[in-house]
């Protein structure tokens, strides 16, 4: 009888597993060995070459788009938390229950569109002559146009705009799952508005937070469209790198060892926050 | 048996549909994914032809050698790179004879860069320039003949370098009076002065829509690298956007087609080659929908009305073409070089 549920269990994970082991597992070794490869010439010869990574030691704009990558998914992640609690917040208890869906359905509206369009836009929004700048000039605020679009500050705006949307359904998914009378008995014991937040509703809600976090971590750190569109190459970030690395030379190997770089910081940023990681609060 | 009957039934009925159209499928760049290129052939020979876009030739020939054989029938190849797809033995021999290079402008034929061991295994079929284009009602059009002063402090923040290497290398090259053609190993150090002094007067890198779009929304006045390809299609609404070949020279850029050597379906995809480099085919090609560009074939002059043949700069191409030198074209060690120095250059 437990033999026999135990294959039912397996018949029923077995294609989630063999979906893994052939999108993910497979893939991965491939790009894991192909890591270790070599380019001679324009031909790929198999073998176990640390190479590939001693290039990025020692080529400088290597190292430096594995910091910029870093440094804007950082900023965005944190920059995206900032705005989406108050967001998911204001729907999850200031919105009436009624309206509560299509707060969130104007909260995710900008998923509809194109991302590429969407990257486009923005760089209209911020250019010289853009909205932004008019906006300013006509308020008296600035005298001339100010660079904003080809910048960093365009690439993490573009970013936030779009990752602001995923982590107000993950907090807003966290926080109305969580009971009123924690807040009641919070302030029946004396806790003013700030320590019951601070002390109750943050703790909470950090496993909403941290899965939202998470995942605008990994989209943001692989992201190649939106640095390259709103960015203006003014500074290079891994995916960028990858790219040409790929687009004339071929250059596998090299990129595989880039990739493999772009997992491991996703590997430790998952386990930085593995211990409040909440997939299922999605 | 009924089930047998009914399946029978259904392939006779089915198997018309399903072989009604030979297909025929390419390797392309952007261009010629223009119906108005693709569908009067497609009429002609009553095939369907697939078209795959790509960018970056190492892209294309990584795709070429995951396919099972016979996937492709056509390559479309930057001019300079044709020869990694022969060595590759990617490439078919076609026919010389059968193709009418001798009414091609005559600098744009290339037959060592089609060809190998006195065999043929593409053809050019457009050309254009890796140059300079500006809006002149923003700069001082006097300015854009020399490339010192386009990268000036005069216009500081005001310009864009197009996002290829080879190209943009090129014309540093040609400002530092070197030749295309001698970039080497050691000249690089020289040129790298060049790139940092352009990349700092430059508000951004870009690829070919994000160029276009500073251009023609005033983010920048000046594309180092843009050309004909980025300006013409928006001639008609923005005359003002211009381009020129300033007098140290330009960059020439040229794309060659060929018949890949595992096609199953040489003779078609021969003819479809043959229809891209005729007049008529030239003509749909050279204002394609995606970028505008000179046809290799000379005769597609007579199906071009006067407005398209002045926004091509028809009549200066004589000119242009004695004053202008082909993209670098590096060997591999000095190719990684080369691309190590820009990637330096665009993260500084």
């Amino acid at each position: 009888m437990i033999a026999r549920d135990t294959l039912k269990g397996w018949g029923f994970v077995a294609p989630a597993l063999l979906w893994t082991l052939a999108f993910f597992v497979v893939p991965f070794v491939v790009m894991g060995a192909m890591s270790l490869a070599t380019l001679e010439g324009r031909t790929l010869v198999w073998g176990f070459s640390l190479a590939n990574y001693a290039e990025l030691a020692q080529k400088a704009y290597l190292w430096r788009a594995v910091l910029v990558s870093l440094e804007i998914t950082l900023t965005v992640t944190v920059l995206s938390i900032l705005l989406a609690y108050p967001l998911a917040w204001i729907i999850a208890f200031r919105v009436p229950p009624r309206w509560q869906r299509l707060a969130l359905l104007l909260a995710i509206l900008p998923f509809w569109t194109s991302y590429v369009v969407r990257s486009y836009a923005w760089l209209l929004v911020l250019s010289r002559e853009g909205v932004v700048n008019k906006a300013l000039m006509t308020l008296g605020l600035i005298a001339e146009p100010i660079t904003l679009a080809n910048t960093r500050i365009a690439t993490v705006t573009g970013f936030v705009h779009f990752f602001v949307m995923l982590l107000t359904l993950t907090i807003f998914a966290n926080l109305i799952q969580l009971s009123p009378n924690y807040r009641r008995a919070a302030m029946d014991l004396g806790a003013n508005a700030f320590q019951t937040f601070r002390h109750v509703i943050l703790p909470l809600t950090l496993p909403g937070i941290v899965t939202g976090a998470f995942l605008t971590f990994v989209l943001c750190i692989g992201d190649y469209i939106t640095p390259q569109i709103l960015g203006g190459n003014n500074e290079l970030t891994v995916p960028q790198v990858i790219m040409v690395q790929l687009g004339r030379r071929a250059d596998f190997p090299l990129a595989s060892a880039l990739a493999i770089v772009l997992m491991g910081l996703v590997t430790l940023a998952y386990l930085g926050c593995a211990r409040w990681l909440r997939l299922d609060r999605i | 048996m009924k089930k047998l009957t009914f399946a029978l039934l259904g392939s006779t009925c089915l198997a018309p549909a399903a072989m009604a159209q030979e297909e025929l499928n390419a390797l392309v760049w952007c261009d010629h994914t223009d119906p108005a290129l693709i569908e009067p052939f497609e009429e002609a020979h009553g095939v369907k032809v697939n078209l795959r876009e790509y960018e970056g030739t190492g892209a294309a020939l990584a795709l070429l050698e995951q396919s099972r054989p016979g996937d492709w029938d056509v390559l479309v190849i930057d001019g300079i790179d044709v020869f990694r797809a022969v060595d590759a033995g990617l490439l078919a021999e076609i026919p010389a004879d059968q193709l009418p290079t001798g009414d091609f402008f005559p600098e744009v034929v290339m037959a060592e860069n089609n060809g190998a061991d006195g065999k043929t295994y593409a053809v050019t079929e457009k050309f254009g320039y890796n140059t300079i284009s500006y809006n002149s009602d923003k700069v001082d059009p006097a300015d854009m003949e020399d490339l010192t002063k386009v990268w000036s402090e005069k216009y500081d923040g005001r310009l864009t370098i197009y996002d290829y290497y080879l190209p943009v290398m090129g014309l540093a090259a040609m400002s530092a009076g070197i030749d295309t053609a001698d970039i080497s190993a050691d000249t690089l150090e020289e040129l790298g002065t060049v790139l940092t002094d352009m990349r700092g007067r430059a508000a951004s890198v870009a690829g070919v829509v994000a160029s276009q779009t500073a251009l023609a929304t005033g983010e920048v006045d000046i594309v180092v690298g843009g050309g004909e390809w980025l300006t013409a299609v928006l001639a008609e609404e923005q005359p003002e956007l211009t381009w020129t070949i300033p007098e140290q020279g330009a960059v020439r850029w040229a794309q060659s087609i060929g018949v890949l050597a595992d096609s199953e379906k040489p003779d078609l995809a021969l003819e479809f080659v043959k229809y891209i480099v005729s007049p008529e085919g030239q003509a749909r090609l050279a204002t394609s929908s995606c970028f505008w560009g000179m046809p290799a074939n000379a005769e597609a002059g007579a199906h071009l009305s006067d407005a398209q043949k002045a926004v091509l700069r028809w009549d200066d191409q004589p000119d242009y073409l004695a004053r202008t030198q082909l993209y670098p074209a590096p060997d591999i060690d000095l190719d990684i070089e080369m691309q190590d120095l820009w990637l330096e250059t665009l993260s500084q």
